[in-house]
């Protein structure tokens, strides 16, 4: 391998990897804050919504991320709005990872019996009250394994990106092997950035899973 | 007599096809204790928690101080405040401490202060002998902790009644006795209360009036002296048998 090539392109690696985390952030957080919404509108069978929902649920979940990201990047252009790569980078990434989050959500208010639920209401709590104090963080934390899954999912579909011309890793990657032929230490470079926003993401993802394992959830 | 705290009258309960009560009417005056006996699957859970308005109910009414208490109420959840509720398998919240459990509902139902609240929880929790237990979780306590925690819970709201749904059924034997002993000081200290069990010694023990159901119908109430030495229905003679015929084995096999 060479060396001094490496050395080298690690800046150029580094915004990459910046731009990824970026719109990664991003777009997981909008993703969660869609997942939310959407099982907050199936939860309280909100009609009308409640059948966009679903219909959104199967288009995100059933078509993949590049194809969305085509539609976003050469559709929206096409009836008047215009987006720039990381717009949508991030909106692509929100639109699959919302349903993603969504059903995560679900099968962590699904898990907790119906019961509870009960039991908060045989003390006057409100509907609202109830979500918001006893169904709402047993779920977060019946969820977080899932929730934590999809976090690293999604961060690992940024490598599509590059089909937008968006410079992030892969985009750095292929453009370098590209121009110089040196795929072994393109992709190595590749490999490492990856895992060093993968791993501390993974790392987290179980310390956060065991705190609230610990926080006394479960019965 | 005292005044009526809960009023239900001909109250009619179906699942589906499943006729569960039948034209059921049942008062219950303030201070008074009333236990529902009778076999499993009569339908006294199902009661308790039409009560309460965790069930539709099919006809007939229920009035809690003259207030109906239904599942359209607009002040529904007001309603519920008056009406504690334990339950068989405790249900209490296991993401929360045993104080936080207590405090939840008076707080944010009742909308009153943190430290009054808190004080009041103290207090009954060291009423029934927790008071070491408050930061504890409830994965953390026995059977018989978790169900006296969720005594206290109930209780802090200040409700005009508590409903007890077989609460020392799912209960290790020897925590039963501290549960019961609870509900019987409760029950000196006046509390009005609607008492589900299998206990039949407790049940005579705390009774005001004992109320034997069957098939979703009250086939027989009166004075737990009586009701227990002078079964008058079959179906109430039959029922008390199946206890006494545990007792006369257990003689025999000793003897
Ligand atoms: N949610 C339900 N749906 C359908 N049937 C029910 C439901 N809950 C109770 N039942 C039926 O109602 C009857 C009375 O049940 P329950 O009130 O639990 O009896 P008990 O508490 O006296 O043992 C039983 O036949 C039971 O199968
Ligand atoms: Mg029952």
């Amino acid at each position: 391998m060479d060396k001094e090539f490496i050395k080298q392109y690690i800046p150029l690696y580094s915004e990459a990897a910046l731009l990824t985390v970026k719109i990664g952030f991003l777009g997981i957080a909008a993703a969660i804050i869609i997942g939310l919404v959407c099982e907050t509108i199936v939860y309280f069978k909100i009609p009308v919504l409640r059948r966009i929902v679903s219909v959104y649920i199967e288009l995100s979940r059933n078509t993949p991320l590049l194809i969305q990201l085509f539609f976003i990047y050469y559709g929206l252009p096409k009836i008047g709005i215009r987006t720039d790569a990381q717009m949508c980078g991030i909106a692509g990434l929100a639109f699959l990872g919302g349903s993603y989050m969504a059903e995560a959500f679900r099968s962590g208010v699904e898990a907790i019996d119906v019961i509870q639920e009960e039991s908060a209401y045989s003390l006057g709590l409100s509907k609202l009250q109830t979500v918001r104090y006893v169904l709402l963080p047993q779920a977060i934390s019946i969820s977080a394994p899932a929730l934590i899954a999809n976090v690293i999912f999604l961060l690992k579909e940024t490598s599509v990106f590059s089909a937008i011309s968006l410079m992030d890793l892969m985009f750095t990657a292929k453009d370098l092997i590209g121009l110089y032929y040196n795929t072994t230490e393109s992709l190595f470079l590749l490999v490492v950035f990856y895992l060093l926003i993968l791993l501390p993401v993974s790392v987290i993802g179980s310390l956060i899973e065991r705190r609230l394992r610990h926080a006394g959830y479960g019965v | 007599m005292s005044r009526v705290i809960l009023e239900i009258s001909h109250l009619h309960k179906v699942f589906d096809t499943n006729t569960v009560i039948e034209d059921l009417s049942l008062t219950v005056h303030e201070g008074e204790v009333v236990v529902i006996i009778g076999p499993s699957g009569c339908g006294k859970s199902t009661l308790l928690r039409c009560i309460n308005a965790l069930e539709t109910i099919q006809g007939g009414e229920i009035k809690l101080h003259g207030n109906t208490v239904s599942k359209n109420s607009k002040d529904l959840h007001e309603i519920r405040q008056k009406i504690g509720m334990v339950f068989q398998n405790y249900e209490l919240f296991p993401h929360m401490t045993v104080l936080d459990n207590v405090m939840l509902a008076p707080m944010k139902a009742q909308g009153r202060k943190k430290s009054e609240v808190r004080e009041e929880a103290l207090a009954l929790l060291k009423r029934v002998g927790l008071e070491s237990k408050a930061d504890s979780y409830p994965r953390q306590l026995s059977g018989g902790q978790k169900q006296r925690t969720a005594i206290v819970r109930a209780l802090c709201m200040h409700p005009e009644i508590l409903l007890f749904d077989e609460v020392t059924a799912a209960l290790d034997p020897q925590m039963v006795r501290e549960v019961l002993e609870v509900i019987l000081d409760l029950a000196n200290a006046g509390k009005t209360m609607l008492v589900v069990t299998h206990e039949m010694q407790f049940a005579r023990a705390v009774a005001d009036r004992i109320v034997f159901f069957d098939d979703g119908q009250i086939i027989e109430q009166a004075a737990p002296d009586e009701f227990f030495d002078h079964p008058k229905t079959d179906k109430a003679k039959q029922f008390l048998n199946t206890f006494t015929f545990e007792r006369d084995r257990s003689t025999t096999n000793r003897a």
